[in-house]
C-alpha cells in the first residue's frame, strides 16, 4: 500500500462529519443539553438565580416591613406565601432578597479566587524551581488553618460587613485553587506536546495561552463550580456567627441564624432558609458534577 | 566530506544531576550522553540505534535544542547558535524539528488537528489563516484527507493517524532536518511499514534530512543511509548501514545484530547475545563502557577507553574498540603497520 493513499474511513464517516467543524466547547453545549440531571438542575438554579436578581419584581411585600402580631406564622397566612419571620417580615420576599446577598457571597469570591488563584497557579507550574517553591509554600501556609476558621479569622480582624466576608472567602479559595492550577500546568508542561512548542520556537506566554491555558481551564473551572456552594454555606456561617451580613439585611445564613430560636414554635418556617442554602448549593454541586463529565473530551 | 555536512554535534556532553537529601544537593550524576561527536550529511537518513537507556533520546532532544549541552557544539552547516553567524534559537528550530514518539501525548488533547499543526508557523509570524490553509495542505501531504480530519481532536484519530498528523507539525515549519524519536515504535506493523513509506515519499518530495532514532534494528535498516551505534552514552560504531550489519566490528554491535530474530531456522541462535541490562549511567564503568559485558574484554579495556577509529579497515565505518585499535594491548589488536 502506498503511504499517500487516504486513509480509508469507516462508515461513521456521517457522524465524523457532522461532528468535525463543531469547536470543542460546541460540543461541551451538545453533551451538557443530553445529559437530564444537570440540565434540570441548570434550570432550577436559573430560576432561583433570575428570582433573586429580580428579587423587587417577584416580592409580595416589603422584606423589612415587620408586623407585632403577625409573627411566625405558617405559609399561606394572610397573604403571605412561605409565612412570616420571628418580627412578621414576609419569608417569602425576604428569602427572594437574602438570595441575592448569598449568591454574591457564593460567586464573587470563587469568581476572585478563580482569577488569583488560577494565575498564581500557572505561573507557580510553569516557571517551577524557586517561584514554584516560593508560592506553592506560601499556599501551604494559608492550608494550615481550617477554611472555616481562617475566613472567621480574617473576618474577625477586618470586622463584619459583606465586602470583608468576599474579602476573606476569595482568602479562603485561592490555596486550593492554586493547587489544582499548578498540579495541572505541571503535568500538561511536561508533555510532549507542549516540548513540540518549545521545539518550534515559541515563547512561554505563547506556550502557556495556546497550549497550558486550555488544559488547566476545564478542570478548575469544574471546581470552582463546587466551591460555589461551600461558599454559600460558608458567607451564611459567617454571618450565623454575626460576622457576615449584618441585620436587618436578608441573608440566608443570617435568617437561619434569627429563626433557630424559632425551631419549636414554628418549624416549618424556621427550616426554609436553611432548606434554600441545600437546595442551591446542591444546584451547584450536581452542576459541576455534570459539567466535569461533558468537559471530557476523552470520553 | 565536511562540504556536505549539514548538522555536526561535536564533542557534546550532557549530564543530569541527581539531586537529594535535605538541601536538594546534587548527590550524583547520570551520564547521559558524555563526548559524542558525529555529522549528519545533506540528504542522507542517519540511524541511531541502542537500548533503552543508551542515550538516544538525550541526543535527539540536544539536536533539536530542547536541551542545553554541558559541552561541546552543535552546528547547523557550520553554523551555531549565539556565534559570530548570527544563528538564533529560534532559526536554528524552524529548521531541525522533531517527530515525537509518544503520538498521543505529543498532540494537544484539547487542539484540533488544524491548529496543532497551524500553530509553529503562527509563532514565526505566519497569520492564523495562512497557517491553517498551510495545515491543511499538509495533512493532504500525510495522506489524511483534510475535509475529515482538520477539525478532528487527537482522541478521535488511530495511533497512525496521530504519527502522521506529528509528521505534519513538525514539516509545518518547512525545516531541513527531522529528528525523528522512535516515530514508529508504538504503532503495529501495517501502520509501521505505511509510515514508514510516508517518511521516505516525503523525503524524496521535500528534500529532507532525517535522523531516525531507533531500538528496531530492522526499521533501522531499512530506513537508513548510515547507522550510528551507541551504548552508554557514547558511540560505539558508526557507519555506512551495509557495512554495519554485513560487517560489525564491535563486539556490542554483534551482540545487538545477534540478536535480530532471523527469518531463517538454520541461522538462529547461533552468536551469543548479550545477557543482563547495561551498567548503570549514573556510575558508568571505566575505561570501555561496554567491558562488563563483553565477551573478548582484557585488561586494556577497563583500564584506557578506545576512540572512535576507522582501524584498519578504511572509508567511513568507525569503531571504538581496542581490538580494532593497532598497539592498543589488546591481544586481538592488529599489528601495527610498519
Amino acid at each position: 500500500m502506498s503511504a499517500q493513499d487516504t486513509i480509508v474511513v469507516p462508515a461513521t464517516d456521517a457522524v465524523r462529519r457532522a461532528q468535525a467543524g463543531k469547536s470543542y466547547w460546541a460540543r461541551v453545549r451538545e453533551r451538557l443539553l443530553a445529559d437530564r440531571i444537570t440540565l434540570a438542575v441548570t434550570v432550577l438554579l436559573a430560576v432561583i438565580v433570575l428570582m433573586a436578581i429580580a428579587a423587587p419584581l417577584f416580592a409580595t411585600h416589603d422584606p423589612m416591613a415587620s408586623s407585632v402580631l403577625a409573627r411566625l406564622k405558617s405559609p399561606g397566612y394572610n397573604g403571605h406565601w412561605l409565612g412570616t419571620d420571628e418580627v412578621g417580615r414576609d419569608l417569602y420576599s425576604r428569602i427572594l432578597y437574602g438570595g441575592r446577598l448569598s449568591l454574591l457571597c457564593g460567586v464573587a469570591p470563587v469568581t476572585l479566587a478563580l482569577l488569583i488563584g488560577g494565575s498564581l497557579g500557572l505561573i507557580a507550574g510553569y516557571s517551577g524551581g524557586i517561584v514554584n517553591s516560593l508560592i506553592m509554600r506560601s499556599m501551604d501556609v494559608l492550608y494550615a488553618f481550617p477554611s472555616i476558621l481562617l475566613a472567621i479569622a480574617i473576618c474577625g480582624m477586618l470586622g463584619s460587613g459583606l465586602g470583608n466576608t468576599i474579602l476573606a472567602l476569595t482568602v479562603t479559595f485561592i490555596p486550593p485553587i492554586v493547587r489544582i492550577s499548578e498540579t495541572v500546568t505541571t503535568q500538561v508542561r511536561s508533555a510532549e506536546f507542549v516540548e513540540a512548542a518549545r521545539a518550534s520556537g515559541a515563547r512561554p506566554v505563547s506556550i502557556i495561552r495556546f497550549h497550558i491555558l486550555n488544559n488547566v481551564l476545564g478542570p478548575i473551572l469544574v471546581y470552582a463550580t463546587s466551591l460555589i456552594s461551600i461558599s454559600i454555606i460558608l458567607a451564611a456561617g459567617l454571618s450565623f456567627l454575626g460576622l457576615g451580613v449584618t441585620p436587618p439585611d436578608a441573608e440566608w445564613g443570617l435568617m437561619l441564624n434569627n429563626l433557630r430560636q424559632a425551631i419549636w414554635v414554628n418549624p416549618l418556617v424556621a427550616a426554609l432558609p436553611g432548606a434554600m442554602i441545600f437546595i442551591t448549593s446542591m444546584c451547584f454541586n450536581l452542576m459541576s458534577d455534570g459539567l466535569r463529565t461533558a468537559m471530557d473530551v476523552r470520553i | 566530506m565536511s562540504a556536505d555536512v549539514l548538522l555536526e554535534v561535536h564533542a557534546v556532553r550532557r549530564y543530569f544531576p541527581i539531586r537529594g537529601g535535605l538541601l536538594q544537593r546534587q548527590v550524583a550524576t547520570v551520564q547521559a550522553v558524555d563526548d559524542i561527536s558525529f555529522a549528519v550529511r545533506r540528504g542522507e537518513t542517519l540511524g541511531i540505534v541502542g537500548e533503552s537507556g543508551c542515550g538516544k533520546s538525550t541526543t535527539a532532544r540536544l539536536l533539536i535544542h530542547l536541551l542545553e549541552a554541558d559541552a561541546g557544539t552543535i552546528t547547523l552547516e557550520g553554523r551555531a547558535i549565539g556565534d559570530s553567524s548570527g544563528l538564533t534559537a529560534r532559526e536554528f528550530r524552524r529548521q531541525v524539528q522533531m517527530v515525537f514518539q509518544d503520538s498521543y501525548s505529543s498532540l494537544n488533547p484539547r487542539c484540533t488537528v488544524e491548529d496543532t499543526i497551524a500553530y509553529g508557523p503562527t509563532v514565526h509570524g505566519l497569520s492564523w489563516a495562512d497557517a491553517r490553509k498551510r495545515a491543511r495542505e499538509l495533512l493532504g501531504k500525510v495522506g489524511l484527507d483534510p475535509e475529515l480530519f482538520a477539525t478532528r481532536y487527537p482522541h478521535e484519530l488511530s495511533g497512525g493517524q496521530r504519527q502522521r498528523v506529528n509528521i505534519a507539525r513538525a514539516l509545518a515549519l518547512e525545516p531541513r532536518v527531522v529528528v525523528l524519536d522512535e516515530p514508529v515504535s508504538a504503532l503495529d506493523k501495517s501502520v509501521e511499514a505505511q509510515v514508514l513509506n510516508l517518511l521516505v515519499d516525503l523525503k524524496s518530495e521535500l528534500g529532507l534530512t532525517y535522523v531516525f532514532i531507533s531500538h528496531d534494528l530492522n526499521v533501522v535498516q531499512y530506513i537508513s543511509d548510515r547507522v550510528l551505534v551507541m551504548y552508554l552514552g557514547k558511540i560505539v560504531e558508526v557507519g555506512p548501514v551495509e557495512s554495519i550489519y554485513g560487517n560489525p566490528r564491535h563486539p556490542y554491535t554483534r551482540a545487538l545484530l545477534g540478536a535480530m530474530p532471523s527469518m531463517d531456522p538454520d541461522n538462529r541462535g547461533k552468536q551469543a547475545t548479550l545477557t543482563g541490562d547495561p551498567p548503570n549511567p549514573i556510575n558508568p564503568p571505566p575505561g570501555c563502557r561496554f567491558h562488563t559485558r563483553c565477551a573478548h574484554a582484557e585488561t586494556c579495556c577497563s583500564a584506557r577507553e578506545p576512540k572512535l577509529a576507522a582501524g584498519t579497515a578504511a572509508g567511513d565505518h568507525l569503531a571504538a574498540c581496542h581490538m580494532l585499535i593497532p598497539g592498543s594491548g589488546h591481544s586481538a589488536a592488529p599489528a601495527i603497520a610498519a
